[in-house]
């Protein structure tokens, strides 16, 4: 263990009002934990530079999971484990799900958080490509009060995003309009379980015909964020999905992307494992056409 | 066999209730009043001279225990074969994460921070990273030509062979570091006082070499050295040598503070610091007639040793006598060679050399079998050793073994051919491809040669008053089963209840030196000598009339009792005695290398996603005939355990270098197989026995660290008709050679679009 | 001395591990692995990676299994531990416990606590589990020694066993 406790302020105010009045009170200068599995890791390795945290684990305001008519709003403190578990959640947003279900083993599952995941914004962070083609609204709670912004968009650069130093996010929402969609994601990764993601892909799309009316992908570990691929998007959609425009939609996920080298991989590795998911996805939509 | 009523049954492993519990205690589970909390300050060089050490004057450094090589009573050195590398860098730093000065404080978080306070200058020196740089010797690190050792072995007449060839086979052949693992880190605890002495307690394999090298470094005589084994996590040679070097710095701590010294790598510092398994490169030039019979060849074996001798030559020992695999070579001339990098020694590892060799051995065999167009079923059928036909070294094979007939099970086990037959039909236009491969090998157990003789191991076997027996014996568990197969020795040799016998904690104060946990040595040599202190007991009350022939648990109890108020104590020792007839020449590298070796067919199944080019093992089958089987549990256990590692170094584990350091010294970037990545492992043994062995036994820990790697590597050839020659073998590779294949028959054909 | 300020172990945690009420006074972050092993003796969690990647920490809280190495004495405040001290019914071993003994599941036992817990809490929510959720299940639990086979026997005879019962 690389750091000295001793060091180190927590504070776990009972209530979100306290925690944000905290935060305004001081911007930046206190760093919420809620699960930890981002936070402590760092802190064992003598790497994390805040040295007064304040915990937000166990605020029922950030927790739940709320089922509405039009939307579902996760809350921002949900666990993984909660998030897999849920019935709408996995019927509906399959790929959210199985995100869960990739994130680290049992064990942080049942501690990360969604939030968590979003604002420690690893490039190679399992959930963010949902949350880009589930086209997710995060909401942000301050002393101001609330605010909603879409998750397009949230993260501007490697760990920069649109959050105020006083905001938290409360939750994420999700728009109920899935269902007669393909639910396509894939992670590749250095072993089957517990291993951060190389290349990781959640797409969705819709066919009428055999043609995309709605195409949907994004990409994780390639880029400084997760991305949406706009161009395969405008490529793909209201065509029949052919040879070529598959060709065509790999070639655009190769420009969009700026791959690594880095201990875990090669920039032309994922490149082309990047390009093949996508193809793959596309082909299946294209085979699930077919069978209806 | 047959009337065993606790050899060869699955009795519960010894201390194995502690360890279902969490009341087994591992040397960091240990505290001591008084104690003080050490930390290790390194080089952060590959290769230079210190110039300046400097304590930051920001920090406050009052209550500090500082040690540096000035403070070594004895020599510098960690004593184990050459005395070549030092306990502390004193002037001359030759790798990174070289220690150079100790630091031991009450609060382990304290010390901690300490480490990145002491400011140390180096004039850096060019170093070298790799097997090619070291052989240029466009820097001298080690002695005059970088060159730790070297070894030939010649059978026949081999510069003779190439005329009569109808083909030569050539190929390369290279296998990287490997980190050990064990998910106990290195660790250990030191007590010094003028009465007493020396006390040390560690994660180990080896009491006795910790006991030796402590002598030298500390100036202490033996007795006022005591070292004591605590339950160690895994170890798997990565604790055979290198807890003499921490034990060192937790000795010198103690001595200088005259308190207790707990020093515990973390996982950081156990990765980029200590040992790995060598690196290897390995090469073939095989003559070969028309029907594929091996006719000679050469082979070219050498290892990356790191920057310091350590046990590199024994490896080098081992990798060259396994070069040649269970094949009969007519002629042959293998050179082997060991060279120093500057990077942190590389040491034992589980199979130590021959995982190496083998995996050469095994893909170059295939090379040959597509070369002369056979099968790798019948390449090997054709070449396999049989009995009374000779080794490499010229050992002569005693015993009947049938490779063949085991080939021949091994292959009905794993569905070969019909598996063979389905995914060639299977695999064309499948977005997985799947293969099956096979690696037949042997290995040896025991030290080689005269090293046996040479260690001169002894056992002990004391009873008590209760009719209690102990084992004593230097051997050490760390999971292999060593507590509970020794005592079902002892057991089976006093026909006495299972649970009637014990086994002393290895305490260099208290047990004699059976040599150290290694080699695949302790079933075998070590179960011998118990099967033989036992016997003595059995004979000492027997031949004083006190114990009839057969007897019961209280009669035996009786007996003790009688015993022991005669005489005072009830002990028997057994003292290794070389068997017959057996012979060894040390300078031609020639005879009986070990007293037994086990035989193996293992064949794994892979599929291939073409998409991401991920490999994964779908099926393994691992059949071995290890002599005879102690405990079915812990056999099994044992290979299954072992193939996992051999997947992991085929498959998953890479160490990533920067100028001699280790880059992904963590657990979230050293991967190792998770139980969602390993297939089923299926394991199968053949008993043909072992005179050597108690109840006819073999050693089999290292054996199965030999298959996997080249049976994964040939099913994957078999799946992708692309041949790797090297592992860790990364979906990053699979890549780049199915691209580079593509573009070529793309290029070929002209078809630019995929 | 620019020596950074040291704040005072002013934090005191109650939390119910194994059945009985603990108080511990610690530094909040004080992680709740070095809390268990120091202040409370429960040397069973063990520290392998100190990075939540080999569970050999892992204990059950309020039901659940985590990594103790990644979290904060202050969020185990007012929880339910139960580590692998507190299986055991005095004497007698759990199924589990017994599993392990008698299939080889435990070998050189460092990873044993984590692992048993993690089955253990596996069973009490899927007391019929299948070969691959047992793989699922365990998949944050590293062990070097055995290559999981007799890991999965184990948890299978304990279900079986249990079943049975």
């Amino acid at each position: 263990m690389r750091s000295d406790p001793a060091e180190y302020q927590l504070i776990a105010p009972g209530t979100v009002a306290e925690v944000i009045r905290r935060l305004a009170d001081e911007p930046g200068g206190w760093l919420p934990i809620a699960g930890g599995t981002d936070v402590m890791v760092q802190y064992a390795a003598g790497k994390l530079s805040a040295r007064r945290l304040i915990s937000i684990a166990n605020l029922p305001e950030l927790r739940g999971i709320e089922v509405l008519p039009h939307e579902i709003r996760i809350g921002a403190c949900s666990t993984y484990t909660q998030i897999r578990e849920h019935k709408v959640v996995t019927e509906e947003f399959p790929l959210l799900a199985r995100a869960a279900r990739w994130t680290g083993g049992v064990a942080n599952q049942n501690r990360g958080t969604l939030g968590g995941n979003i604002v420690n914004a690893s490039p190679a962070a399992d959930s963010l490509p949902a949350l880009l083609v589930y086209e997710a609204n995060l909401i942000l709670i301050s002393v101001r009060g609330l605010r909603t912004v879409p998750y397009l968009g949230f993260h501007t650069g490697y760990k920069k995003m649109q959050l105020a130093p006083d905001e938290l996010i409360q939750s994420v929402c999700l728009p109920r309009c899935y269902s007669g969609y393909l639910h396509y994601a894939r992670k590749v990764g250095a072993r089957n379980a517990q291993a951060i993601s190389k290349v990781c892909v959640a797409a969705l799309g819709k066919l009428r015909e055999s043609r995309a009316v709605d195409v949907r992908v994004a990409l994780g570990s390639v880029a400084p964020v997760p991305i949406r691929l706009d161009e395969i998007e405008r490529v793909a959609i209201d065509k029949p999905l052919e040879t070529d425009v598959i060709a065509r939609c790999r070639a655009a996920v190769v420009r969009a992307i700026q791959p690594i080298d880095d201990v875990r991989s090669s920039a032309r590795y994922r490149s082309a494992v990047a390009g093949n998911l996508v193809v793959e996805f596309l082909e299946q939509l294209l085979a699930s056409g077919k069978t209806t | 066999m047959t009337d065993e009523r606790v050899v060869g049954k699955r009795v519960l492993r010894k201390e194995g209730r502690d360890k279902v519990t969490g009341a087994a205690k591992y040397i960091d589970d240990i505290v001591m009043e008084g104690m003080l909390y050490g930390a290790t300050v390194r080089s952060h060089v590959s290769r230079g001279i210190i110039s300046k050490i400097s304590f930051d004057p920001e920090f406050d450094w009052t209550d500090f225990v500082i040690v540096t090589a000035k403070d070594i009573a004895g020599k510098n050195c960690i004593a184990l074969i050459s005395e070549d590398q030092p306990c502390l860098a004193a002037q001359r730093i030759n790798h990174p994460e070289e220690p150079i000065l100790l630091l031991a404080h009450e609060d382990a978080h304290v010390v901690r921070k300490a480490v990145d306070r002491v400011l140390i200058e180096y004039e850096p020196l060019p170093a070298i990273y790799s097997i090619e740089e070291s052989e240029r010797q466009s820097e001298t690190i080690w002695g005059t030509d970088n060159v730790f050792k070297t070894f030939l072995i010649e059978k026949g007449d081999v510069d003779g062979v190439w005329e009569k060839a109808d083909f030569i086979v050539e190929g390369e052949y290279v296998t990287g570091a490997q980190e050990q693992l064990y998910i106990e880190n290195n660790g250990m605890i030191a007590k010094f006082d003028e009465v007493h002495g020396l006390t040390v307690w560690g994660s180990l394999q080896c009491p006795y070499y910790v006991h030796k090298a402590l002598m030298g470094l500390c100036n202490l005589p033996s007795e006022k050295v005591r070292v004591v084994q605590a339950e160690t996590g895994g170890a798997f040679g990565g604790k055979e040598e290198y807890p003499s070097m921490i034990a060192g710095h937790a000795a010198l701590l103690a001595m200088k503070s005259r308190r207790p010294v707990k020093l515990i790598y973390d996982r950081l510092e156990d990765m980029t610091a200590t040992t790995k398994r060598h690196p290897s490169r390995t090469r073939h030039r095989t003559a070969v007639n028309r029907t594929g019979e091996i006719l000679g060849g050469e082979i070219e074996f050498t290892i990356d040793g790191g920057a310091y001798a350590t046990l590199s030559s024994v490896v080098l020992s081992r990798g060259t006598i396994h070069a040649g695999g269970p094949y009969h070579w007519p002629n042959v001339r293998i050179r082997g060679k060991a060279v120093a990098t500057n990077a942190p020694p590389h040491g034992a590892f589980r199979g130590f050399g021959a995982p190496q060799s083998i995996f050469a051995m095994e893909r170059h065999m295939e090379r040959i079998a597509k070369t002369v167009g056979v099968s790798p079923v019948e390449i090997r059928r054709r070449n396999f050793l049989k009995p009374r036909q000779t080794t490499t070294t010229e050992q002569v094979v005693r015993e009947e073994i049938d490779l063949g007939q085991l080939l021949d099970r091994g292959l009905e086990l794993s569905s070969y051919s019909a598996k063979k037959a389905q995914f060639t039909k299977e695999n064309h236009g499948s977005g997985i491809k799947r293969g099956i491969g096979i690696a037949t090998f042997l290995h040896g157990a025991g030290f080689t040669g005269s090293g046996e003789r040479y260690l001169a191991s002894v056992v002990g076997v004391e009873c008590s008053a209760d009719g209690q027996v102990c084992v004593m014996v230097s051997s050490t568990e760390f999971g292999q089963g060593t507590n509970t197969v020794l005592c079902q020795i002892a057991a089976e040799a006093l026909a006495l209840p299972y649970e009637a016998v014990r086994i002393a904690q290895p305490d260099t104060s208290q047990v004699p030196n059976s040599g150290p946990t290694v080699a695949s040595r302790t079933a075998m040599i070590v179960g011998s000598l118990v099967r033989s202190a036992a016997l003595g007991i059995k004979q000492t009350l027997i031949g004083s009339g006190q114990l009839r022939e057969q007897y019961s648990s209280q009669e035996f109890r009786a007996a003790c009792q009688n015993h022991i108020e005669q005489h005072g104590s009830l002990k028997s020792f057994a003292r290794y005695d070389p068997p017959e007839g057996v012979f060894w020449d040390d300078v031609k590298y020639r005879g009986e290398a070990y007293a037994a070796f086990a035989w193996a067919v293992y064949i794994a199944e892979v599929a291939i996603d073409v998409c991401t080019y991920n490999v994964s093992v779908q099926d393994f089958v691992a059949l071995q005939e290890v002599g005879r089987v102690l405990h079915p549990v812990l056999a099994e256990g044992q290979i299954a355990g072992g193939v996992a590692q051999g997947i992991g170094f085929a498959l998953y584990e890479k160490v990533i270098w920067d100028k001699g350091r280790m880059q992904n010294g963590q657990m979230t970037n050293y991967i190792m197989p998770t139980s969602a990545d390993l297939p089923l492992i299926r394991v199968f043994f053949e008993e043909m026995g072992n005179i050597h062995g108690p109840h006819g036994a073999k050693g089999i820990g290292e054996l199965p660290m030999d298959g996997p790697a080249p049976a994964i590597l040939n099913a994957i050839e078999d799946a992708l008709g692309v041949a790797f020659d090297s592992v860790p073998l990364m979906p990053e590779d699979v890549f780049e050679a199915v691209s580079k294949t593509l573009d070529n028959s793309l290029a070929a054909t002209g078809d630019g679009e995929r | 001395m620019n020596s950074p300020a040291r704040i005072a172990r002013n934090c005191e945690v109650s939390l119910t591990v194994n059945g009985r009420t603990e108080t511990v006074r610690a530094f909040p972050m004080e992680r709740l692995l070095d809390v268990l092993r120091r202040d409370l003796g429960l040397t069973g969690a063990k520290e392998g990676c100190g990075e939540g990647e080999c569970g050999s920490c892992s204990v059950l809280m309020n039901g659940e299994v985590v990594n103790s190495c990644l979290i904060p004495i202050l969020q185990a405040a007012g929880t339910t531990l139960i580590t692998i001290e507190g299986l055991a019914a005095g004497p007698h071993l759990s199924q589990l416990q017994t599993a392990f003994l008698e299939c080889g599941g435990s070998q050189c036992g460092i990873c044993t606590p984590g692992m048993i817990l993690a089955a253990h809490n596996l069973l009490s929510k899927n007391p019929e589990p299948t070969l691959g959720e047992i793989r699922e299940a365990l998949a944050g639990n590293l062990c070097r020694c055995t290559g999981y086979m007799q890991i999965f026997e184990a948890v299978l005879q304990a279900a079986q066993r249990v079943k049975g019962a």
